[in-house]
This record gives C-alpha cells, structure tokens and sequence, in this order.
C-alpha cells in the first residue's frame, strides 16, 4: 500500500499528479475462501478488515452486487454520534465513534471527521423533561451529553429561529458527535483490507446459499459458486430477501429514508441539529450544502426513491427552524433502502446456520456504527460466539422478548 | 407520490391514505410455543415484488381496505375488500 502523507503528495504534485495507482485490486473470486462477506458496504468491508487486521485472517472475500459504498453507505447524511438511551446501544455505539476518532490515523486515509457537536431540540416543557431523563441516562452510560438552554442553543447555531411555530426551549448537546466524509469511510476500508490481501469482488451477486445439513459451505453468485465455512450476510435493502435463500424469516420491514442537499452556501452552521417532534435532520457539509435529512416513506419499497410527502414535511420542518433557508435551492435528492426492525436495533451475530452470520437490520443508522460492527463482527466470526458488545442484538431476542427499543427511546419516527 | 384507487370513493392522492401494514397476517392459537408466536409477530415476508397490504382511507371515507401492490414499482396492481383472500395478481 501507498502511504499518503505530505511529502508523496508534493512529490506528485510536482510531476504533474502522475503515477496514483489504483489503491484496491479488482481480483476474479478464488473457488473457495475462510470467509466470506456479502456486501461490500462499510461495514462488509470493516468486517474484511478487522478478521484480517486483528485476527490474521488471510483468505477472505467481499462480494458485492454493485460497486462499494453504492448502497447506504454513500446515501446516508454522515452523521455520527453515540447519545443513545439504552446502555447496551451507547456502549456499542460509543465504541463506534471511538473506533472513528482514530480512524484515520489507522486507515492512512483522511475520513474528514469533523466531531462538530450534535443538537437535540426540545419544544415543549414535556419534551423537555423526556429531553433530560435521555441526556441523563446517556451520561449513566458513561457517554458526553450536556442540556442546553434555549439562547445557548441560539449562540451553538445562529440560524436558528428560536420562536417558530414550534419554539424551542431547550434541548441537549453531545460535544463528540458530528459527521465525517461517509465515501472515504469507504474507500479507507477497501484500501486497508486490500493491502491485507482482502479480495474485493464488485459485480458479484449472491443467489444463493450451499448448505449442507444445518451447516454453511458455500454461496452461489452470478460469477460461480464460491466455497468457503464461514459466511456473514453484511447488506441493508436486500436483507430479507438474502436471508430468503438461507430459509430464514427476518424481522425486517424494508422502507424508503430520503435525504437532500441544497446548493453550497458560506459556512452558516456548524452543528448538526435535529428535532424529533418536527422530524427535522440538519447538518451543513464541508462543501457548504445543507444537508437535510426526512423520515422514511410509511410503506414498503424497493424503489430506492423517496416520496413526495416525506420531501414536503422535512423541508417544511427546517423552514421552520431555519426561516433563512427558505431562499436556497435544493440541489440533489436521492432515497436508500432501509430495513427497520422492530425496535429500531440491528439483527447481529449467529443464525439458526452454522457458519452463517448476520449483521443486518440498521435501518436507517447504520453508518455511525460502521468500525464497532466491523470490530464487534470479526471478532464473532472467529471466535464462533457473540461479542459481548452485541449479544444483546442477536435474532433471539424476538423470542425471549429482550428487545432494545430505541425507536421508543428516541421518539424519532424512523 | 402515487395515487391509490380507493374501492369506495375512487382514485386519491397517498396523502390521504394511511398504511397498515401487511395484510393476511393469522394470528395463531393460543397453546402455540414461543417460536410461532414470534414468527407472528415479528417475521415479515418483506418480498421484492407484490406485497398484500392493508391501507386506511383516512382523510376520505375512512374505511380499511386490501391493495395487492409492487413494493418495486410501487404500482397498484389491485385493491379488494377487507376479509377476501388474496387476488391473483401478476408480477409486472
């Protein structure tokens, strides 16, 4: 691997920027692998990274049925954060945003991690009690949350309109959240797991599943069968319908969650601010657009665009936080495919198959968790038992009732 | 946005409307064990294609009704009465 640092980089610049290689291979799949992820996504290829990084893994394959990062990974609106109610989600998630303050140091490769502070607004004096009872129950578990008033509130994001239909009133803070370049989150992990001799395979579809009793061996793609003992379904959209080939029933209901930029303005807001009762998710990216993000589409869909309604009430909403913005002109608007479960929680660890893992189910967060599932995954895949970070999100927890409802907890809609 | 023909008052905008979630969902007898009580009320079919859902005509007649729709698309392929069983629709 080459190693980016300044003085490669203004040898190159002197030469007239010849000389970049491409920084991951572009192999034909082997007939079999140790291991093998479906779905070359952030987390597939963290999962490919940390089994060859930490445990030395050497045969391993990503199999992706597009291009990396096409999926979710590359629609969502970057944000990462850890202020979660339940304890078992913000130790997980908080050792996500640990993974990613260090990231880009591990990876060689400038994530963009901005940990610009996040905003929750509260506009009534209940949602302001439930407000409290949240960023206290974040700081239990041992994680930065601090309340705000509202004229705080006003000094963090000048934008905002304090009095609107909705006024705020208060709200809270966790200092180390922020957002970070979702694409180079990517590409850091496709770079590193190459050069760890990771075989990352595009265009490489998964039909099928070769199982021989209640024990994996294999999968079926539309470049051959690919053998291999150990196999980790790592894919949001498609979920249930890979599972299908398995014989599995998930949890999982697949929805359309939309977001959208406005042209880039000068730097007018550097937090991101959400509004649960509103429904409001706005952040300002480097290039200087407004980032907005809407709930999801109340149905199921494939289509991989949002609708209408949706579009209306989330630009409707931040109007009403942000009067000002009302002059800007929407740029791009794109949807992802979602699978929400029903508490809102990811589906991790072990299936009823033997060798077959899953890491699916993240809804519409599963980008701040992008390094912990990749940590938390390897470590399950070699070790064959689930890592104490995740076993309160394995599949049984549907049947002993143990769910983590943070859909509950959040009072968010999606 | 797409429009939906409510089999009561006709063709209308989703706004209207109100999703109910998927349709033809039995709910099991009582001495079932855990695992097909959790299949019920936790495991969806979730297909890519024809989805069996049911859909509240909420700001309209405000009557329950079934829609056979492709979750691809998102083409109403057909809606029928609460209570009837599933329709033969075909894959577009």
């Amino acid at each position: 691997m080459q190693r980016y640092s300044l003085l490669p980089l203004l040898h190159r610049a002197l030469r007239g920027n010849q000389g970049w290689r491409p920084v991951w291979r572009e192999p034909k799949p082997k007939a079999g692998y140790d291991v093998i992820v479906i779905g070359g996504g952030g987390h597939g290829l963290a999962t490919a990274y940390y089994l060859a990084k930490k445990y030395g893994v050497k045969n391993i394959a990503v199999l992706e049925r597009g291009w990396i990062g096409g999926g979710n990974s590359g629609r969502n609106t970057q944000v990462v954060r850890s202020n979660y109610f339940h304890s078992a989600s913000s130790s997980f998630y908080d050792h996500s945003l640990q993974l990613y303050e260090r990231l880009g140091a591990e990876l060689n490769f400038n994530i963009m991690l901005s940990q610009r502070g996040l905003v929750q607004l509260a506009h009534s004096e209940h949602e302001l009690e439930i407000t409290r009872r949240w960023c206290n129950a974040i700081r239990m578990n041992g994680v930065d949350s601090e309340m705000l008033t509202s004229a705080q509130i006003k000094r963090l994001a000048a934008p905002i309109d304090l009095n609107g239909h909705f006024p705020i009133i208060g709200g809270f803070l966790q200092r180390r959240a922020g957002i970070s370049r979702h694409d180079a989150v990517v590409w850091g992990y496709a770079r590193a797991a190459s050069a760890l001799s990771v075989h990352i395979v595009q265009n490489c579809e998964v039909t099928g599943f070769d199982i021989t009793g209640d024990r994996v061996r294999g999968v079926q793609t539309s470049q051959g069968p690919i053998g291999a003992d150990k196999v980790v379904m790592s894919v949001a959209g498609y979920a249930s319908h890979l599972a299908k080939f398995a014989g599995l029933r998930l949890p999982i209901t697949t929805m359309a969650l939309q977001a959208m930029v406005t042209e880039p303005i000068k730097p007018v807001l550097d937090v991101v601010v959400i509004s649960a009762a509103v429904h409001a998710y706005v952040s300002q990216s480097d290039r200087g657009e407004i980032v907005i993000g809407a709930g999801a589409d109340a149905y199921n869909s494939y289509a991989q665009r949002g609708g209408l309604p949706q579009q209306r009430a989330a630009i409707g909403a931040v109007l009403e936080l942000f009067p000002s913005f009302s002059r800007l002109k929407l740029m791009r608007q794109w949807a992802g495919r979602v699978d929400i479960t029903p508490d809102t929680s990811p589906l991790m660890g072990l299936t009823s198959i033997e060798g077959l893992f899953i890491n699916c189910g993240w809804g519409t967060g599963g980008y701040k968790a992008i390094p912990a599932g990749g940590d938390t995954m390897a470590h399950t895949i070699v070790t064959g038992k689930p890592h104490p970070l995740i076993s309160a999100f394995a599949l049984e927890r549907f049947k002993t009732g143990a769910l983590v409802d943070e859909g509950a907890a959040a009072g968010v809609a999606h | 946005m797409f429009r939906i023909p409510c089999p009561y008052c006709g063709l209308r905008d989703e706004p209207e409307f109100i999703f109910g979630g998927p349709s033809h969902v039995t709910r099991p007898a009582p001495d079932v064990d855990d695992a097909a009580w959790t299949e019920y009320l936790f495991a969806r079919d979730n297909p890519v294609g024809v989805h069996y859902e049911r859909w509240l005509h909420s700001f309209g007649c405000g009557r329950w009704f079934n829609a056979a729709r492709d979750t691809l698309t998102h083409e109403i392929l057909g809606v029928y009465a609460m209570g009837d069983s599933k329709p033969a629709v075909g894959s577009p």
